[in-house]
């Protein structure tokens, strides 16, 4: 058996790389270098991400693959990648004070947070499953870790121990899907597999069909997609806030873009008719986000719920298929990430020393005592429900406009009743923190915002107004080709 | 290109934003007026625009205005753009004038609000959003101010939220107002869905939203009577049902009455509720091709009519009486909608505009001299203490009811003179049936509010219609000194009774002189009007008179003095007053069918799925399970098992689709 060895082409992987070997510079400067504050590290991180998103930048429209095309740098891989990326620098920005409230540790904290970043990009890069794989559990480990960083607080290690034993279970179920389609087609790699698949004995082989489908159990569980969320609600009110948001929108990212790849290079829809099964997952997705999210309390678990449903939402485009999905997709993941970045760091800017508000209860009246806050919230939620103008009503529009123009008019439908309900509970909060006399234990002077934090979520709220009014060079953006 | 087009909008919009970010820190009267200025200016450019649309060819009067490209998909594309024809114009000019008057108005009636600066930004931005709905070219930018109405209208209904009830000395229950807010939001979102629906059914047949294109789209490729415009044409109309306050969806405006009476004379009399009938008119192209829907629209519009004009004749609280007038009158336009006489409809609209914003104006000119007190039991005697508010009102009432020569006579004449030409006797007949209880219930208002002996002194036991008023409340009567309102409130009454007085004669029928705002508008309707004799024309106008006369006329009779005939008539049919009263139990009706089935499925969700059946099923096949049980048992969730299975269970379910298809 002769080996020979890939050619070693760094370059499309740097976006990766880069964040990777941030994560070692921020823990050895943690260790060597002295002095008691360290919010310095947070800069070399953040230096960290912008020149990573400087070579994504770069790496635009070359389309460039290495490592005999596992790693394939496309324009959808790099938009992907700039997504994660913002969403890693605006969770450094929501934490900082976060942390120093609670007295945790920002340089392991930043680590891992950015070993988390690595692993997403080169999830969203792979183009075989095995990278697929060693980028799930890259991003997975930290983030088990990060859930329960908060280590005094019994929600936050309870939501890190379920996380991880849930995690691990459906790694299972991934790797055993993995295993079952190498069997049955001698390959790893997506082009491989899906030439091997145009032969009719493969494709009809039932060892095939189960591994497509335990990869969507693998992907559904990481996305959020019912009947793979159970983990969600209870991991995303446990976890440390900007953990909860950054959960939200990069592992999403990340887990959509390697699902959107093995779906749509691996399993042409000619090979395998997993459109079915997808659709109905949306389905059920959308209707359990919206319906359980309508009677929380905790604005968390609230949008925890919610996610579930904007799962089902980003997987209606998959179903669609072709450029428009995949533009829309995007599209939708932009939005996505910045209105529940929006949401989150208002939310984290309403809380005082480490007590955080939360509740519905504990919401009211906020606009009074923190009328920016609430009107970053209230921005955000509204674009959550699809609100025009805002960047949510887009993504919506392009989501549903694909399904009709592919044809699935009732999935469209759908969608669009469930973002109907949507609206009632996004909007609650909204009520309590504008038309309700101010709960009683909070500061009545508005406290300033810190400023990183502010930063943070002002662009946030910026980007979902500008992404809704002028979506065209956002669109440009998105109009990204997937090289099969 | 237009130079004041893009203003129209951008006005109101500079007048929120800035009263939002600064107005706290203004002094009052500043930030007050600039809203009023915000608006007034915005009718000047409205002005402007009108203007510059008069000075084009009336066979080219369409002024296209395209600001930028919003999204792009493919070929398609929607563009944020104005479209400026007379159909736009005549809403503008409404909008923004009748805005600006209520606007004016605010500054008084509100003068004792403290967060003044919240209640302007809304407003202005309430206008901003209406003026987009009718200056869009498209019907995704419509969308935007269709949306953005409703979600300004649901901030203002409940903007006195700390408040549990407006209504003052009345002993009946009416939602909070938060409650009020909530309910016009859900309801008018059902209508929104259909709306959306018929948008998307309209993307997939024609590939564009924009007007040009659709309504082209649609007279070249499609017969009259087509399924796919039938159908599209039908969730449209659900959407305005919503918006216009029709059946099955009228009950959100009564309650909407709970917000500040400038926003019920504004949301709820004047413009947004008008949203429906204006998106029905701009889509006549469509639903012209369709003549099942217009046969649905006229029906559902003339029941709507019927039905809330019933259920005004035996409310008590002034504001409700004009609510369900509001949504019997907007039937109306809807009725002319669905015969297709669709410039009667816009002409209804417009003095429809100015009457029913003087009544709202007027009745809250009554709320703001009895401390909030709007129970009718507990008025009467006011002509002489408010006069001007009187002569307002009344002639808000004269133009209502259709009393000849004031506005709302031409208007619904012609509506219902349409209805009689064009062959549906029957609509007509519910119509003038309809009128004839119009000017009844309106004149019971005038009646008991300002006629007869005060009733709102302490300690006088009140008995109206067989019913015994509540105790009067001490404290709402004490130091109860009705006056009338300064200049600020009564100015726009008078100017407000100007246009309810003249507005009429724009739209004059054939044999009395001419209908200057039909032949207006005949560029976008292109609509005949069906010639008719003067003869008949002289009957239908007599007719149409009478009825409103004679409901005049009974009220009076009913309700001078001591009003015991209507007591009796209560009496004598109770189950059909209480009927009337309860307001057919439609409330509770959809309590029952909607509401309560939906708490229901969200609880068992989030419950029972969530947490009982999943944990319970676990725990039925805990045995099986019961090492991997038992090793997480350490996390004292017991929750985690459940998961797990259920987990389980979906990889099953997916494995056995994809495995077996």
């Amino acid at each position: 058996m002769l080996l020979t060895l890939p050619e070693i082409n760094l370059y499309p992987l740097l976006p990766a790389l880069i964040p990777a070997v941030t994560a070692m510079l921020v823990m050895l400067a943690d260790v060597l270098l002295p002095g008691k504050n360290k919010s310095w590290l947070a800069l070399l991180a953040l230096v960290g991400l912008a020149a990573a998103s400087y070579f994504t930048v770069m790496l635009f429209g070359a389309n460039l693959s290495a490592f005999n095309a596992s790693i394939v740098a496309d324009n959808f891989a790099l938009g992907i990648a700039l997504v994660i990326l913002g969403a890693g620098a605006a969770t450094i920005l929501l934490s900082l004070d976060y942390l120093r409230a609670r007295q945790l540790d920002l340089g392991e904290y930043l680590a891992l947070l950015l070993g988390a970043v690595s692993g997403m990009i080169l999830m969203a890069l792979a183009n075989d499953l095995i990278v697929i794989f060693l980028g799930l559990e890259l991003f997975s480990l930290p983030l088990y870790v990060l859930s329960a960083f908060w280590r005094t607080n019994d929600r936050s290690l309870e939501a890190g121990m379920k996380y991880f034993l849930l995690g691990s279970f459906s790694s299972a179920f991934f790797l055993y899907g993995i295993a079952l389609l190498y069997g049955a087609t001698d390959a790893t790699n997506l082009t491989k597999i899906s030439a091997a698949a145009s032969e009719p004995t493969v494709a009809s082989n039932p060892m095939f069909l189960m591994g497509a489908a335990l990869l969507i159990v693998g992907f559904g569980f990481k996305v959020g997609l019912a009947p793979f969320q159970w983990w969600i609600p209870d991991v995303y009110e446990g976890a440390p806030t900007p953990i909860t948001a950054f959960m939200s929108v990069a592992t999403k990212a990340a887990a959509f873009a390697a699902f959107f790849r093995a779906f749509m290079v691996a399993f042409p829809s000619a090979v395998v008719d997993w459109q079915f099964v997808l659709a109905l997952l949306a389905v059920v997705s959308m209707t359990v986000g919206n319906v359980a999210a309508l009677t929380q309390t905790n604005l968390k678990r609230m949008l925890a719920y919610s996610s579930i449903a904007n799962a089902g939402y980003i997987l209606i485009a998959l179903v669609v298929g072709g450029q428009a999905g995949l533009s829309a997709a995007l599209f939708y993941l932009a939005a996505y990430t910045v209105m529940n970045l929006g949401a989150f760091g208002g939310l984290v800017a309403m809380g005082q020393g480490d007590q955080e508000r939360l509740t519905l209860d504990e919401l009211a009246g906020a606009a009074q005592t923190k009328p920016w806050a609430a009107a970053a919230m209230a921005i955000s939620l509204l674009s959550l429900a699809g609100f025009p103008p805002f960047a949510g009503f887009v993504a919506k529009f392009f989501v549903f406009g694909a399904a009709v123009n592919a044809g699935y008019v009732w999935l469209a439908v759908i969608g669009v009743l469930n973002s109907l309900v949507s609206v009632y509970y996004y909007l609650h909060p909204i009520v309590k923190m504008y038309m309700n006399p101010p709960a009683e234990g909070w500061a009545q002077a508005p406290a300033r915002a810190p400023i990183f934090l502010a930063v943070a979520v002002i662009v946030a709220v910026l980007l979902t107004i500008a992404m809704g009014l002028f979506p065209g060079g956002m669109l440009n953006f998105a109009q990204a080709a997937m090289v099969k | 290109m237009s130079q004041f087009l893009w203003l129209i909008p951008a006005l109101p919009l500079l007048g929120a934003t800035i009263n939002l970010l600064i107005g706290r820190r203004l002094p009052r009267a500043v930030s007050c007026w600039l809203a009023v200025a915000a608006m007034a200016a915005a009718f000047g450019a409205a002005v402007g625009a009108f203007l510059e649309l008069l000075a084009l060819p009336s066979d080219a009067q369409v002024i296209h205005q395209t600001l930028y490209q919003w999204v792009t998909v493919g070929k398609f594309s929607v563009d944020v753009g104005f479209w400026l024809d007379p159909l736009s114009a005549i809403m503008i000019l409404v909008v923004t004038l009748v805005g600006t008057l209520i606007h004016i108005y605010a500054v008084g009636y509100m003068e004792h609000e403290t967060d003044y600066a919240r209640f302007f930004t809304q407003m202005n931005l309430f206008a901003f959003m209406m003026l987009m709905l009718v200056l869009a070219d498209n019907y995704l930018l419509m969308f935007l101010g269709w949306e953005g109405v409703g979600l300004c209208s649901y901030l203002l209904i409940g903007f006195y939220y700390n408040r549990d009830n407006t209504a003052v000395g009345t002993d009946e229950k009416f939602l909070s107002p938060r409650s009020s807010g909530t309910k016009a939001f859900v309801v008018t979102r059902i209508g929104d869905f259909g709306f959306t629906l018929g948008i998307i059914l309209m993307f997939w047949t024609f590939g564009s939203l924009s007007f040009g294109e659709v309504f082209h789209g649609a007279e070249t490729m499609f017969q009259i009577g087509a399924p796919i415009i039938t159908i599209m044409t039908l969730l449209m109309f659900l959407g305005a049902t919503g918006k216009s306050a029709q059946l099955p969806l009228f009950v959100w405006l009564p309650d909407a009455m709970a917000g500040p009476t400038p926003v019920s004379a504004l949301i709820h009399a004047a413009t947004m509720v008008t949203a429906g009938v204006y998106m029905i008119g701009r889509s006549h192209v469509l639903y012209e091709l369709a003549p099942a829907t217009m046969a649905v629209v006229a029906v559902v519009g003339v029941l709507t009519a019927f039905i809330a004009a019933t259920i005004a004749l035996t409310q008590r609280d002034l504001k409700r009486v004009l609510a369900y007038s509001t949504v019997s009158q907007l039937g109306y336009m809807m009725l002319a909608m669905g015969i297709g006489a669709f410039s009667a409809g816009i002409f209804h609209l417009m003095t429809h505009a100015f009457f029913k914003a003087l009544l709202f104006l007027s009745a809250g000119a009554v709320m703001h001299a009895m401390n909030d007190m709007v129970d009718m039991r507990r008025l009467g005697g006011l002509r002489k203490i408010l006069p001007i508010t009187f002569w307002t009102f009344l002639i808000g009432a004269l133009a209502l009811a259709g009393f000849p020569l004031f506005s709302g006579f031409f208007s619904k004449d012609e509506i219902l003179s349409s209805a009689f030409t064009s062959g549906n006797v029957a609509l007509w007949v519910v119509g003038v049936v309809t009128a004839l209880l119009t000017a009844f219930y309106i004149f019971r208002a005038v009646s008991l509010t300002f006629g007869g002996k005060p009733r709102w002194k302490v300690g006088e036991v009140v008995t109206v219609q067989g019913a015994v008023a509540s105790e009067l409340d001490a404290h709402a009567a004490k130091g109860l000194h009705p006056h009338e309102a300064k200049w600020v409130m009564t100015l726009p009454l008078i100017l407000l009774a100007l246009g309810a007085l003249f507005a009429g004669f724009l739209g004059m029928p054939a044999v009395l002189g001419e209908n200057r705002l039909a032949r207006f508008l005949e560029p976008v309707f292109q609509h005949e009007t069906p010639h008719v004799s003067a003869e008949l024309e002289w009957l239908l106008i007599g007719i149409s008179a009478a009825a409103a006369l004679v409901g005049i006329f009974i009220a009076l009779r009913f309700y001078r003095g001591d009003a015991k005939t209507p007591a009796r008539l209560a009496a004598y049919y109770p189950s059909l007053y209480k009927l009337l009263l309860n307001k057919y139990w439609i409330d509770q009706i959809y309590d029952a069918l909607i509401a309560r089935p939906g708490r229901w499925l969200a609880n068992a969700f989030w419950l029972e799925l969530d947490g009982k059946i999943i944990n319970g099923i676990a725990d039925g096949l805990g045995n099986a399970f019961r090492g991997f049980g038992n090793s997480l048992r350490s996390l004292q969730t017991g929750y985690m098992r459940g998961y797990a299975l259920a987990m389980l269970i979906g990889v099953v379910v997916v494995i056995a689709l994809l495995v077996m298809r």
